[in-house]
């Protein structure tokens, strides 16, 4: 994609642009709060407070955090080959269905630091299939993923549902759900660590997944910026053309960055799945591949950057939850509008104040934007 | 004549189902084919429900509901136009954005006005759009066949039931027989045409967006105030996304789009009508199958395996006039 725009600091790119977005994103998220009634800067104090202030509030940040990693690096991994990829919630629901396979069948026979491995291929495995039939069809059948994948996450709703209504669900019980896991498939939790700076922590799901997510952010970053294939990628995701040119193969390249992307969601199930909830329910992802577009975009598609989205991400969870505790008119729906906020100022209205700031950038020293600015200014 | 009446019931509910669809493909049509992707349908039908819904049961008119539910999914249509028409963003991204502050602030904006757990209050028979019956549509009742699908199918719905199937070939005359339309048509094909003969690309994307706004505020309406007597939270529930669906299965014609809403609609009557009752040769078919063949029937239409249905050229291209 060509952008009309003149060059900015690097700076100014990644850390004002974005920073200023955000503070828009909350500001009208404060005028929510005002038409509900209240305070918006008490409410920000809570949802801090609620997400840092106790041992375990930070344990659940993490937690939380540690979901919209995985599913912030698939939308990003997608993304940098320009592919839109709405579909994590249901390749995220299906990695699901992999993990509840390998860990119904397996729990009572080995230990979790065995199943925990198989479980992981597990779920990369169904999420990356997910993810392997929208993009086949965009790659040989020029369907548009975008509406691919939104179908399929219905899909995979109903196959969900079909499964945990029928053949997944125990006899006797009356929950859509499947039976709950035996120790070999719960993961050890990560509370000690917090705990080591002296916080205390009453029962909190934070788990070993963080780490995975923080490898998994980490080899995310060393495939798009220092492999080959990384780089086949963002040269399809800034022009197919010129990657078509350069003898890239189209469809190999949709579809291997498609299965990544699926795999990532996949794995994002661990996490809920085998450290937190010990089975699988309907709607155990709800909504968590919606908040991995918002992460992804916020953090410029940089895996450092969509830590740190995410970590902010599991804070409004966290905090959300406390405030919701706190004032009763202001529910977890909150987070939803606030997300679609970070989606619209950080996503589609990202180029919005860039004009005024490389206004302000000129003025001060018009070789910091360029000869172009005075001709990209009017845009 | 037990299974003719069943027929005729199933047909029956088809049309009120697939009212709502109806109304949101027709919306999608006139942004589409104006070159801007509207994933936004969903989230446009949900504020349009809430607002009708609230200002009715406010102002105890359901004339009111439905202008605040037009008014309002104006706004957002709006908002989508601010974000890809003006500021060149993401078409797509500004559409889901769209759909989480309006699933987010329906729950949250009504949980505070009406303290109901996101619910508005149930609305009184005046403060809805009531069934009209035909003239002679009782006298006729007693009549075999042509009596209950007159008085079943024909008669009996709300004003708005009328007003989407009115709109198909109103949209189609917009659409092909006006000038407004061929430019429509023209600025979702190739744009730059439209501008080098002096007009503005833009703001016949915003009028664009402004019929979608009001057809999404109808559908909107429609679910909280006829199919329904109130808001529900999340009472769209998808089906921003089967008018999308249904779209393409139309190919971006309106005529078209009322058969795929109908189809879309008979799935959704037959799978609450065989709930639990076998079928003669397959047996018994789930329910998830049938809510999900909507989905996949798109899927397959799209993969080009039922003819191939081709988007308007510039759909999803920002627009950049050339220095």
């Amino acid at each position: 994609m060509s952008t009309p725009y003149a060059k900015l600091p690097a700076w100014a790119d990644y850390g004002l642009i974005p920073l200023i977005n955000l503070s828009v994103a909350f500001i009208v998220a404060g005028f929510v709060v005002m038409l509900v009634g209240e305070n918006p800067f008490r409410a920000a104090v809570i949802l801090v407070e609620g997400a840092f202030g106790k041992g375990t509030g930070i344990a659940f940040t993490l937690f939380y955090a540690t979901t919209f990693i995985f599913t912030g690096l698939s939308v990003a991994v997608a993304a940098h080959c320009s592919l839109f990829n709405i579909g994590t919630e249901g390749q995220a629901y299906i990695g699901g269905l992999g993990i509840a396979l390998v860990c119904l069948s397996f729990d009572s026979v080995l230990p979790w630091w065995v199943i925990f491995p198989i479980a992981i291929v597990a779920a990369a495995v169904f999420g990356a299939l997910w993810g392997f039939i929208p993009a086949y069809l965009q790659a040989k059948r020029g369907s548009h993923i975008v509406i691919t994948t939104i179908m399929f996450n219905f899909i995979a709703a109903s196959v969900m549902v079909y499964l945990l209504v029928g053949p997944l669900k125990p006899a006797g019980s009356q929950a859509p759900q499947t039976r709950n896991f035996l120790a070999g498939a719960e993961l050890p939790k990560l509370n000690w660590i917090i705990e080591l700076f002296g916080a205390k922590i009453r029962s909190a799901p934070l788990n070993i997944c963080f780490l995975l997510a923080l490898v998994m952010a980490f080899l995310v970053w060393l495939l798009i910026w220092r492999t080959k294939l990384g780089y086949e990628m963002r040269t399809y995701g800034h022009s197919p053309k010129a990657a078509r040119y350069a003898g890239i193969s189209e469809t190999r390249i949709i579809l291997t960055a498609m299965m990544i992307s699926g795999a990532l969601a996949g794995m994002m199930a661990l996490n809920p799945v085998m450290g937190d909830q010990h089975n699988v329910a309907i709607d155990f992802v709800s909504g968590a591949g919606y908040v991995g577009i918002a992460v992804a975009l916020m953090g410029r598609l940089h895996p450092v950057g969509i830590v740190l989205a995410a970590i902010l991400f599991g804070m409004l969870y966290q905090g959300g939850a406390e405030l919701a505790f706190e004032m009763p008119a202001i529910s977890r729906d909150m987070i939803v509008i606030i997300q679609g906020l970070v989606i619209l100022f950080a996503g589609a209205l990202e180029h919005m104040f860039r004009p005024y700031i490389q206004a302000v950038f000129a003025s001060f020293s018009p070789k910091a934007v360029g000869i172009e600015a005075v001709k990209g200014k009017g845009a | 004549m037990d299974s003719f009446n069943a027929i005729v019931q199933v047909l029956d509910s088809t049309i009120r189902l697939s009212v709502p669809l109806l109304l949101a493909c027709l919306a999608g049509l006139y942004s589409e084919r104006a070159g801007i992707f509207d994933i936004g349908l969903e989230g446009k039908m949900l504020v349009g429900a809430f607002a009708g819904a609230a200002a009715a049961s406010v102002f105890h008119s359901g004339f009111i509901g439905l202008g605040m539910a037009i008014l309002i999914s104006v706004a957002f249509a709006m908002v989508h136009g601010f974000a890809s028409i003006t500021h060149r963003g993401n078409q797509i991204v500004s559409g889901v954005a769209i759909n989480f502050v309006a699933a987010g602030s329906t729950i949250i904006l009504g949980q505070a006005w009406f303290q109901q757990g996101g619910r508005t209050p149930a609305l009184q028979p005046d403060e809805r759009f009531e069934a009209i019956v035909w003239p002679g549509a009782d006298v006729l009742r007693g009549v075999p066949i042509l009596g209950p699908i007159y008085s079943e199918l024909i008669s009996g719905h709300s004003i708005l039931v009328y007003f989407a199937f009115a709109m198909v070939p109103f949209t189609w005359w917009v659409l092909f027989r006006t000038r407004f339309g061929l430019r429509m048509r023209a600025v979702g094909e190739n744009p730059a045409a439209v501008d080098t003969a002096g007009i503005s690309v833009a703001w016949l994307r915003y009028r664009a967006l402004i019929c979608t706004g009001v057809l999404t505020g109808v559908a909107g309406a429609y679910l909280s105030m006829v199919q329904n007597g109130g808001f529900v939270k999340d009472m769209t529930a998808g089906k921003g996304y089967i008018a999308l669906a249904a779209l393409i299965f139309a190919k971006w014609k309106p005529v078209n789009a009322m058969f795929a809403c109908l189809l879309f609609g008979f799935l959704d009557a037959l799978s609450i009508r065989l709930q639990g009752t076998p079928l003669p040769v397959i047996g018994k078919v789930p329910v998830q199958f049938m809510q999900a063949l909507p989905y996949v029937l798109t899927v397959i239409l799209l993969a080009g395996f039922i003819g191939k249905a081709i988007p308007p050229r510039a759909g999803g291209v920002p627009y950049v006039k050339e220095r």
